[in-house]
């Protein structure tokens, strides 16, 4: 029991942590579970020589649910609404996930209208968590002001899903073969608007961190993840492009709508805490861009595809991935038949992202931890599931 | 899939196609060797996910399933193992690093034990804990009483 808060070794490292003997000058430090910066319950301990971190290893699950399990015991409408509670400061994207593959599993398509419809929202939602990435990563870092900006913006899109479904962060916007609700009248109206002058407010964030000393001194060659590591690693999303992968599922493999859309991968070279940044803007450019390009046309059409009340996928398996906000979503579903999923695996981008934490931490201080977890921008409730 | 058959013979035991994705069925003692043949000759450079799936009835209960993504080829492919109760199977950290934390995390939930890895012990749930929540036997009430109560100071569970 006590070997549990001494040992230090490091996750990816071949270390024996229960044998780990410590240099003359090295302590170890335990940062969280509780500690404003974690985002979450995320617990991470340090082996550090002076300020320099020499080892870590993340200790997680304190908000382990058992959502795969639970999926096991209910029918696959049912399971729909807890895929909201991982990433759920990006619960559309989940939702899309998983209705997804369902659709996929039971080789159903939703329709034109639908697949709109669920892009726009996505796009939305990417944004929003994008908002709430940077602004929670610049407070870290000890920049207030990008945060109240941040919000004021997330809270224009979660009224546009609250005006949609009635609920601003745990949405279950969509449905298994489809959307249950119609669009509201005025949602290309709204989105709109929010549009037109978004590009501005990001030019207005940019304003106050891509020049500026600090912010450039705190991230600038911080966690260094070359493109070679991040792959080895399993990393994906943005923190993959801005080692210069220029590789988006959205473009790989096109799901909803994205084959009918103009956009581009932002990708930068230098793997580190600062070009994460530029990436994650430039995406948030982007997303716009697909919004204003979908309201333009939203076919006509039913928003339901023919799926019964009583979903039986035929036996078999499929796996299906999205861009998520955080990189890629994977569900990976077996069917026996019945009308419970026999086994679902989520593959969470969070969890796989932040097993590259402890090589992008080393050598450096501890004050750059707390800006390595930000940029990694994981969501707890996903990493634990 | 007749390049794996041409290389590795009857240690391809199935491969087919489900909803037009490719499943390859692999011999378990081999499983490293064809990860590191995938992984530098087919150019499945991304190990996806790394999970099992639990058939209590079969002769071999679990089914190991390794998801890749090749970069070059745009394409996916899932590797699988058939492993019996108490059978253990080589790692791929070697070969993927990432498969790290995907194998604890399949230890923790399903128990099965990965031979060469470096830091093999549970990775959502406590140390301590009895049983592996993913097994079709571990009910969706079940929990390890006996930690809790020690643990958490709660008498008698749900």
């Amino acid at each position: 029991m006590a070997d549990r808060y001494n040992d230090v070794g490091g996750s990816g490292s071949g270390v024996n942590v229960e044998t780990t003997v410590l240099g003359a000058d090295e302590i170890i430090l335990n940062m969280g579970p509780q500690h404003p910066s974690t985002h979450g319950v995320l617990r991470v301990k340090l082996r550090l020589d002076g300020e320099k971190v020499v080892g870590s290893e993340c200790v997680i699950g304190y908000l382990h649910r058992g959502v795969e399990k639970i999926a096991e015991n209910r029918s696959y409408q049912q399971f729909a609404p807890y895929v909201d509670r991982m990433d759920y400061v990006a619960a559309v994207s989940n939702g899309l996930g998983y209705c997804e593959a369902v659709e996929k599993l039971m080789q159903v398509e939703a329709p034109p209208r639908a697949r709109v419809i669920r892009t726009i929202l996505t796009e939305l939602q990417r944004i929003a968590s994008h908002l709430f990435w940077l602004g929670t990563h610049a407070l870290d870092i000890g920049a207030l002001t990008p945060l109240f900006y941040c919000l004021r913006e997330r809270e224009e899109i979660l009224k546009i899903f609250e005006k949609y479904c009635g609920a601003r962060l745990t949405t279950h916007a969509f449905r298994i073969g489809g959307l249950q609700y119609e669009a509201y009248d005025e949602l290309e109206k709204d989105v709109e608007r929010f549009c037109k002058d978004f590009d501005k407010r990001v030019d207005e964030y940019e304003s106050l961190l891509t020049q500026n000393r600090i912010w450039v001194g705190r991230t600038k060659g911080i966690g260094i993840l070359t493109a070679e590591a991040a792959i080895a690693m399993g990393v994906t999303g943005p923190v993959l492009r801005a080692s210069g992968v220029e590789w988006d599922i959205r473009k790989a493999m096109p799901y909803a709508a994205y084959d009918q859309y103009e956009f581009s991968i932002p990708t930068r070279k230098n793997g580190d805490t600062y070009d994460r940044y530029l990436v994650r803007m430039e995406e948030m450019r982007q997303s716009r861009k697909i919004c204003l390009q979908a309201i333009e046309n939203i076919p006509a059409g039913p928003i339901l595809g023919k799926v019964g009340k009583v979903l039986k996928p035929p036996p078999g398996e499929v796996y299906h991935s999205i861009e998520a906000p955080k990189g890629e979503l994977g569900y990976y579903i077996v069917s026996d038949g019945t009308t419970q999923p026999y086994r679902v695996r989520i593959r969470p981008p969070s969890l796989i992202n932040l097993e590259a934490l402890d090589q992008m931490i080393r050598g450096h201080l501890v004050a750059d931890v707390v800006a390595v977890i930000g940029t990694l921008d994981i969501v707890l409730g996903e990493v634990d599931r | 899939m007749k390049r794996y058959k041409a290389r590795f013979g009857g240690s391809i035991t199935e491969a087919w196609l489900d909803r037009k994705q490719a499943i390859l069925v692999v011999a378990a003692d081999r499983l490293v060797e064809i990860a590191r043949y995938t992984r530098d000759e087919e150019r499945f450079d991304l190990l996806v996910d790394l999970t099992a799936v639990d058939w209590p009835k079969r002769e071999k209960r679990f089914e190991l399933v390794l998801i890749l993504y090749s970069f070059p080829k745009n394409e996916r492919l899932r590797i699988k193992a058939l492993l019996g109760e108490n059978e253990p199977v080589a790692s791929v950290e070697s070969i993927w690093p990432t498969a790290n934390w995907l194998e604890r995390e399949v230890y923790d939930m399903f128990g099965i034990v990965f031979e060469g890895h470096s830091n093999l012990k549970r990775l959502l749930l406590p140390e301590e804990w009895q049983g592996y929540p993913l097994r079709k036997d571990y009910d969706i009430l079940q929990q390890d009483e006996a930690w809790v109560r020690e643990n958490l100071g709660i008498e008698s569970g749900q």
